[in-house]
């Protein structure tokens, strides 16, 4: 069982699913970041489950250091902004926060 | 005994992933989103990726996850309960998430994969740290300025008075 590649692949189609569940059912803005890390984290998944059954090849390894690197750039930058949201307009509602400015 | 285990990793990172998505509180989301890192962690320590392994626990756990945490606390008022959050269309999104979910698993088991068989290194970390400074060189550059950009604009964003 640990040496099939499909249970990989279905472990990631379902955290990539309920990501991108949390993406459009969640209105918190940092539940949002949490899908976004989900969706991540299976793609991630699938670069070193491929990596490993395709003849353990280290590129796929490289490229999840770049989506680990990325994913933590992204998560500074989005809190910052929601907690620019946040002194700004007091919520981080994403449906209430719908103008540019205050 | 691996058998148990890895079943165990894989119900731990579906089960809290569900836990993530679907709990009312916002603090248990991320507590939940721990043991998801955790458990995807275990699933690289079974695929031959002990490097990504300690990387995943390392960054997500102890540098992404604290900062949600962080994030969690600077915008809620920590003395009210009222840290739960709402959500919008419930039904259409669990049928839109189960029919991607459904059609990702399809050409995951439908597809034949060209597989290759292979032994377990003796060590991952050096093959990575060459592939860093041969053929992936120009990405760990752009990567070391776009991390330095994010630094930047992290810290004049969250700026009080600006």
């Amino acid at each position: 069982m640990t040496h099939s590649l499909s249970i990989y692949l279905l472990v990631a189609a379902i955290l990539f699913g309920l990501g991108v569940y949390a993406i459009m059912t969640r209105r918190n803005a940092i539940a949002i970041l949490m899908g976004v890390e989900l969706v991540l984290n299976a793609a991630n998944l699938n670069f070193v489950a491929f990596a490993r059954f395709g003849g353990m090849n280290s590129s796929g390894h490289v490229f999840a250091l770049f989506v680990i690197v990325l994913a933590a750039a992204e998560a500074a930058v989005a809190l910052a902004i929601i907690i620019n949201l946040y002194h700004n307009l007091h919520t981080i509602n994403v449906e209430e926060a719908s103008t540019l400015k205050q | 005994m691996t058998e148990v285990s890895f079943l165990f990793i894989l119900l731990l990172t579906v089960g809290s992933a569900l836990g993530v998505v679907l709990s009312r509180n916002l603090i248990y989301s991320a507590v939940f989103l721990l043991f998801t890192l955790l458990g995807i962690a275990g699933l690289y320590v079974f695929l031959w990726a002990d490097f990504l392994a300690g990387v995943q626990i390392a960054i997500y756990i102890g540098g992404i996850l604290v900062l949600i945490l962080f994030g969690i606390m600077l915008t809620h008022k920590i003395v009210s309960v009222n840290i739960s959050h709402s959500s919008l269309q419930r039904g259409v999104g669990g049928l839109l998430t189960l029919a991607l979910i459904a059609f990702l698993s399809w050409i995951a088991l439908r597809t034949p994969w060209r597989m290759v068989s292979s032994q377990e290194p003796l060590q991952t970390v050096g093959r990575i740290g060459q592939e860093l400074m041969t053929n992936f060189l120009l990405p760990f550059e752009v990567a070391s300025v776009l991390l330095l950009g994010a630094l930047i604009g992290a810290a004049l964003l969250s700026r009080r008075d600006t």
